[in-house]
């Protein structure tokens, strides 16, 4: 038999192929055969990022993220780590600091460029409230999510805090 | 005011076969290169489960909320809703071939539906991995023209429905890699040249280098056929729309300019070799009784060389464009209306070659 590319040299890999429950088969000589399994690697760039994201999985090994479970959907951070699917927008939220590194991994940036849907109004990288102690934990995200813009405006209020309050205490 | 939308029914499914998709007119910029150009927009909405996560309820109500949503919008006026559901798997697998969806839409078909236009040129996935997916496609390189129509259909869309969205991470979406613009672009290119002088895949593995992807005629995990490629980017955080399109603009210029140069070379070094080669195909095709699909599309792509080659002269590039999606397994068996086993497959195909081609009776 010879090679169903080339018809020229004999074919000694055979390749069977089911689609729509129909089979249907490929006689390729081993040159022709090589090119195919060349041009099938060469589809594969998702698997580098799917290598990506399984030595992410090993980096967070040690953080505690048993307990990590998205409040709206309840998918759980292993169930991502298993599926490679979150389960709604709030899981971003859920698991903001682990996707940091993970979106930085894949992407090379983890900051929004583009555009945004009519009438959004989210104030960007603004500082929330007065309270020094959510402040304080705002500051925590904002470094754990690499946000520094919004590190550097926190920490400068929470010193403008810190300022004012040893004055009223006669510090 | 409501827009009238055609729900079609199964007997209705045939008149799609006297249309021809707008990205396969064979025109625009580059298009002896370049077949098509695509944006895909992935959008979900606010705090509802991603469809993975859904359940059969939630699917259905999401379906329901983006359905009403494009009701009221003029762009979709006219266009033709299908709940996948209720299609069977030739249907499906037509669907699939024409490149309105994807291999994912067709199974686990829970609240999942099409949308699309008359002309082909947009088409909406709903509650694929995502709760949309937005699609537009033209002939020829022409990503800005496409991306504007996305980005005005996106704007449409959102003012109607609440999109999941971060000022910090852009749109969100169910898997991490489309975070941000959520935005695919690709461009269908066909390199027979490269794929001859065996330079293809040294540009395929720069292309790859440079964090874009290649893929086959049917997008994702499919093989390369026909010597046609689609290149997309990779990265969708971190760049904006019309930079991401620019950086792809730029790749596929580079890529085209090589293709050139290849088709060129073979011009000038064996131009017999090259015009024996491409009028066998041609010949093939105007007298085979029976024919694969494997060997009609490497015959085709050498046919369609011929034609931007000025060799073969007074074809139409479009027919050829054509026969690419017309010889496909559902088609013919949309077109015999019956299921058709491999073998008859070959005969139908066949024949309908030598008609579009005007060949051997």
């Amino acid at each position: 038999m010879l090679c169903d590319i080339c018809s020229k040299k004999k074919a000694t890999v055979h390749l069977t192929e089911i689609i729509d429950e129909q089979m249907s088969e490929m006689h390729l000589c081993e040159v022709c055969a090589k090119e195919k399994s060349v041009q099938m690697e060469q589809q594969f760039g998702l698997a580098d990022l799917l290598a990506g994201l399984s030595d992410f999985g090993k980096q967070v090994k040690d953080v505690d993220k048993a307990d990590l479970k998205c409040s709206n959907c309840g998918l759980t951070y292993d169930d991502f780590r298993k599926l490679g699917r979150l389960g709604c927008s709030q899981c971003y939220d859920s698991f903001k600091v682990h996707l940091a590194t993970l979106l930085k991994k894949i992407h090379g940036s983890n900051r929004h460029c583009g555009k945004s849907p009519v009438d959004f109004t989210e104030v960007k990288g603004d500082v929330k409230n007065d309270d020094l102690q959510g402040l304080k934990q705002q500051l925590l995200e904002a470094i754990g999510v690499e946000d520094f813009e919004l590190a550097a405006k926190l920490r400068d209020k929470i010193h403008e805090i810190e300022k004012k309050d040893g004055k009223e205490n006669g510090i | 005011m409501k827009s009238k939308r055609k729900t079609v029914k199964k007997m209705e499914f045939n008149d799609f076969m006297n249309n021809k998709g707008e990205w396969l007119k064979g025109t625009g910029s580059h298009s002896n290169i370049v077949m098509s150009s695509r944006i895909r927009l992935a959008r979900n909405l606010m705090l509802k489960p991603f469809p993975n996560k859904a359940r059969k309820k939630e699917l259905t109500d999401i379906l329901t909320e983006i359905h009403g949503a494009m009701d009221s919008i003029e762009l979709f006026k006219g266009s033709t809703f299908l709940k996948i559901g209720e299609l069977d798997n030739i249907e499906k697998q037509f669907l699939i071939e024409r490149h309105l969806m994807s291999h994912d839409h067709a199974v686990n078909t829970e609240g999942k539906a099409l949308v699309f236009s008359k002309e082909e040129g947009l088409a909406v996935m709903i509650n694929e991995e995502d709760h949309l997916r937005i699609q537009v496609m033209q002939s020829g390189l022409n990503l800005n023209d496409t991306w504007e129509v996305a980005n005005s259909i996106d704007d449409e869309l959102s003012s109607k429905l609440d999109f999941a969205y971060s000022s910090k991470w852009g749109y969100l979406t169910a898997c991490p890699t489309n975070t941000g613009t959520a935005m695919r672009g690709s461009v269908m290119l066909h390199l027979p040249a490269l794929v001859m002088t065996k330079q293809v895949n040294k540009v395929l593995a720069a292309v790859s280098k440079l964090n874009f992807a290649s893929r086959g005629f049917y997008g994702e995990g499919t093989q390369a056929s026909g010597n046609f490629y689609q290149i997309s980017n990779q990265v969708s955080l971190g760049h904006s729309e019309q930079e991401i399109i620019q950086n792809i603009n730029g790749l596929i210029r580079q890529v085209i300019d090589q293709e050139e140069q290849a088709r060129q070379a073979l011009l000038v070094q064996n131009r017999p070799m090259l015009e024996d080669k491409i009028f066998r195909s041609f010949g093939v095709l105007k007298n085979a009784h029976i024919i694969s699909s494997q060997e009609t599309v490497e015959m085709l792509s050498m046919v369609r060389l011929g034609i931007d080659l000025e060799i073969i002269k007074d074809l139409d590039r479009g027919i050829i464009n054509e026969l690419f999606i017309m010889i496909q397994p559902a088609h013919l068996q949309k077109i015999e209306g019956k299921k058709l086993l491999v073998a008859d497959r070959d005969i139908k195909r066949a024949k309908l070659i030598r008609e579009k081609l005007g060949g051997e009776k």
